[in-house]
């Protein structure tokens, strides 16, 4: 079902002198989702998302888009014809044009003022639409970024880091207008992010890229408690890594027993995330639990981080709801109570 | 020379960009005006004004001051071409200081460093390329100057070559110096490009700019008012005075007021169309030098330089060889004059406009390719208008610098077409000071419009 694909990437390539900043990526974006691409800075995430705009050529592989070659061996479409709308980090607005200029100019000669409302409307800024785009705060210039990228009703939108200039307060409820905009469109989308909540929040898959490549692909929730590795468990949160024992239909460790899934053989690591751990003061009629000592408490408002110790000298971190609160001291049962991920130790 | 230049053009452009100097505005443009004397209106000037037997002697002699040391030769040469080349340096690092992020200078001052500090550790390093480009253009005026140094009769390459092909018609002679002259500012280009670094100055930092808050001079007031006002008296009102009262000598007898005339219109004929032709050719150089990095780019850039490298009078000899030998057609024809001008001058031009595009981020065009514009209707659309005010600055200093220039015009110009700076240089080389002040005048009114345009941009 290739040209079901609304992106396809195969085996991309692309070094700058010595640097190879894509090295190997591979990806297939179905149509009507919206993809985040995950990683920390300097991954080739944001080269990645060039290659597929257009303003760079791969050294080698290809990019197709609904079964159209967009650049492959001896191919290559102009980004003016490939039909992907970009908004760009610092958004790239024409300080030439104001807010309707800026719009007038994605629609081509011969829009009329009532398109350009329309699509100024759509993101809420038809009262602005005279400005000079220096004038408007960042949150109202990346929706006119947003609002020229749509304008043409382009097949793909790629957005990088498009949140990361405004301020903490705003991002959530940006990130949840501008999804809420991209869906009513039903345009495809891909965005650059290094942030793990913006892309779990945020995208219906998330493709974990480190060093050039993708990592794991899959929906939030699998990247997140399942990961592939013990490098995108650690990129996309904290984790606990206890050693473990994989046997015949189990697998366990110190905090207890689990379901051997992977079919696994001997030593392995169990990746339990802090959240995955409950406590309580007595020993729980249902299952087994293991006595812990509270080492340290920071509180987070919402929640609370502990610092336990096993019997066994070990540390682990427990992340409880904010109340009740527990003190430095405290002795405890501590079980997994949650996802938990089992990998073959390297 | 050019130390001298640059210790006077950064304090003044920090002070009328960054403070609470008093007539912030006035200053602003009266030290930017000393652009528009040539240095042969200067240093005829400077000489009748300061010189033995000039208006000074006159006043102080009075007072008991016998004669006055002479400023001819290499002091007189040295004065004139600093005071009237510093703003060479002064408008790049004005600008720069302009663009500087100030968030930079905030984040040093909270760590804790004095003002001074910062300056010398933020602000000047960033300041360095403005303050290369300033120095590059003053060390290829100072090279190529005709005027000011056959009127203060300092015996220079220009000078040598001149009286070599006229006074004798030794073609041959003045053709080998030239060829060393140039050759000494290719040295210095060359040294120049070997220091140079790529110059992205745009601010990534999305949101509205902030406007840095004037650095209030406290007791330092006086003294600054006192440098600004030192240097605008000598590089501006004296001359100017000087002009107004020769002037108003001449007036008293005969005024060619035809030929002066004529010669306006010439003057702004040959400058209007170098300019106008100039600011056309330095866009596609400049985007090409910018955006398409490659060793045919920078052969074109480093080409269009090599014009400026060249002085005036290089240039010009090159142009009669070659209008004798190639295009006899061409030769002693308005076509020739305003090519030369136009080889001369494209840099300034390309300049300008080259640090417009700079301030252009890439991402923007980008944007527009994914709209789907051809490379080309992004030019058109996009790239032009963003960097047409550079272009225009550009022409504008043209038009000024061309307005102005002594030597080409005086080998190249069409028998009997007299401009206003052949006018001004034929009175004053014989000691007509009366003669050359109206003209002078005049000069300085045509080349007021565009220096007008060029700070007023700011």
């Amino acid at each position: 079902m290739e040209a079901m694909d609304a992106i396809s990437c195969q085996g991309l390539h692309k070094s700058f002198g010595d640097v190879r900043a894509v090295d190997g990526f591979s990806l297939r974006v179905e149509v009507g989702t919206s993809v985040a691409l995950l990683g920390p800075s300097g991954c080739g995430k944001t080269t990645t998302l060039r290659l597929i705009a257009g303003f760079e050529r791969p050294d080698s592989g290809t990019i197709a888009a609904g079964g159209r070659t967009l650049a492959g061996p001896g191919d290559f479409v102009p980004p003016e014809k490939r039909r992907i709308g970009v908004v760009f980090q610092d958004y790239a607005l024409f300080p030439h044009y104001d807010v309707a200029g800026n719009v007038a100019y994605a629609l081509g000669r011969g829009a009329g003022e009532k398109r350009v409302r329309e699509v100024l409307d759509l993101v809420g800024l038809g009262t602005v639409a005279d400005r000079s785009v220096d004038e408007l705060s960042g949150g109202q210039q990346q929706r006119v970024a947003l609002a020229r990228a749509l304008a043409p009703a382009p097949d793909v939108i790629l957005l990088d880091e498009p949140f990361s200039n405004l301020d903490a307060s705003l991002r959530a409820k940006v990130r949840d207008e501008v999804r809420g905009i991209l869906d009513a469109q039903g345009v495809t989308s891909i965005f650059v992010t290094h942030d793990q909540e913006e892309a779990l929040s945020v995208a219906d898959t998330v493709a974990v890229v480190n060093e050039g490549r993708i990592e794991q692909v899959g929906t939030p929730e699998e990247v997140y408690s399942r990961p592939a590795n013990r490098w995108v468990a650690g990129f996309l949160g904290e984790i606990e890594v206890l050693p473990g024992t994989a046997g015949n239909g189990t697998v366990s460790c110190e905090l207890g027993e689990l379901p051997n899934r992977g079919g696994l053989h001997g030593e392995v690591d169990v990746l339990v995330r802090p959240e995955s751990l409950a406590i309580d003061t007595t020993q729980p009629s249902d299952r087994h639990a293991v006595p812990a000592l509270v080492v340290s408490r920071r509180f987070y408002g919402h929640d609370q981080m502990l610092e336990l110790r096993l019997d066994s000298g070990r540390t682990v971190r427990a992340r409880r709801l904010g109340f009740p609160a527990w003190h430095p001291g405290d002795r405890v049962r501590v079980w997994i109570d949650g996802p938990a991920d089992v990998l073959a130790r390297d | 020379m050019t130390a001298a230049t640059i210790a006077i053009a950064v304090p003044l452009a920090w002070l009328t960009v960054r403070t609470d100097l008093p007539g912030r505005r006035l200053w602003t443009v009266a030290t930017a005006l000393p652009l528009v004397i040539p240095s042969y209106i200067g240093a005829y000037a400077l000489l009748s004004a300061l010189g033995p037997s000039g208006l000074a002697q006159d006043l102080l002699e009075p007072l008991g001051v016998g004669r006055l040391p002479s400023i001819a030769g290499f002091a007189g040469a040295w004065l004139t071409l600093t005071l009237f080349t510093y703003p060479f340096v002064l408008l790049p690092v004005r600008a720069a200081l302009k663009r500087l992020d100030p968030q930079l200078e905030e984040a040093a001052l909270g760590m804790g460093r004095s003002r001074a500090d910062v300056f010398r550790t933020v602000v000047l390093p960033q300041l360095v390329p403005a303050i290369g480009a300033g120095a590059l253009l003053v060390v290829l005026y100072v090279l190529s100057d005709f005027g000011a140094v056959s009127i203060m009769r300092f015996e220079s390459f220009t000078t040598a070559i001149y009286t070599l092909y006229r006074a004798s018609f030794d073609r041959i002679g003045a053709a080998s110096l030239a060829m060393l002259l140039a050759a000494l500012m290719l040295v210095v280009l060359w040294l120049e490009s070997r220091t140079r670094r790529s110059g992205a100055l745009y601010r990534s930092a999305p949101g509205a700019a902030r406007r840095p808050r004037p650095v209030p001079l406290g007791r330092w007031r006086l003294p600054a008012l006192a440098f600004c006002a030192s240097i605008s008296t000598l590089a501006l009102l004296v001359p100017v005075a000087v002009l107004v009262y020769w002037s108003l000598q001449s007036v008293a007898g005969e005024v060619p007021w035809g030929d002066i005339a004529a010669a306006t219109g010439h003057s702004l004929l040959v400058s209007g169309l170098a300019a106008l032709l100039a600011g056309l050719c330095a866009m596609p150089i400049a985007v090409l030098a910018v955006r398409f990095r490659g060793p045919f780019s920078a052969l074109v850039e480093r080409l269009s330089y090599t014009g400026h490298a060249l002085p005036g009078i290089v240039v010009a000899l090159a142009l009669v060889f070659f209008g004798t030998r190639v295009a006899v057609g061409l030769y002693q024809t308005l076509a020739m004059l305003v090519f030369a001008f136009v080889v001369l001058f494209l840099p300034l031009a390309v300049g300008v406009t080259r640090a417009a595009l700079l301030q252009v981020s890439p991402r923007v065009e980008e944007a527009a390719r994914s709209l789907g514009r051809s490379p080309f209707a992004v030019l058109r659309t996009v790239t032009a208008p963003l960097i047409s005010s550079g272009a225009v600055a550009g022409a504008a200093l043209v038009f000024l610098t061309a307005v102005k220039e002594l030597p080409a015009t005086l080998i190249l110009a069409p028998i009997g077409f007299e401009t206003l700076a052949t006018e001004i240089w034929k009175a004053t080389s014989v000691g007509f000071f009366e003669r050359g002040a109206v003209p002078s005048l005049v000069l300085l009114a045509i080349s007021a419009l565009p220096l007008y345009l060029l700070t007023a941009r700011d």
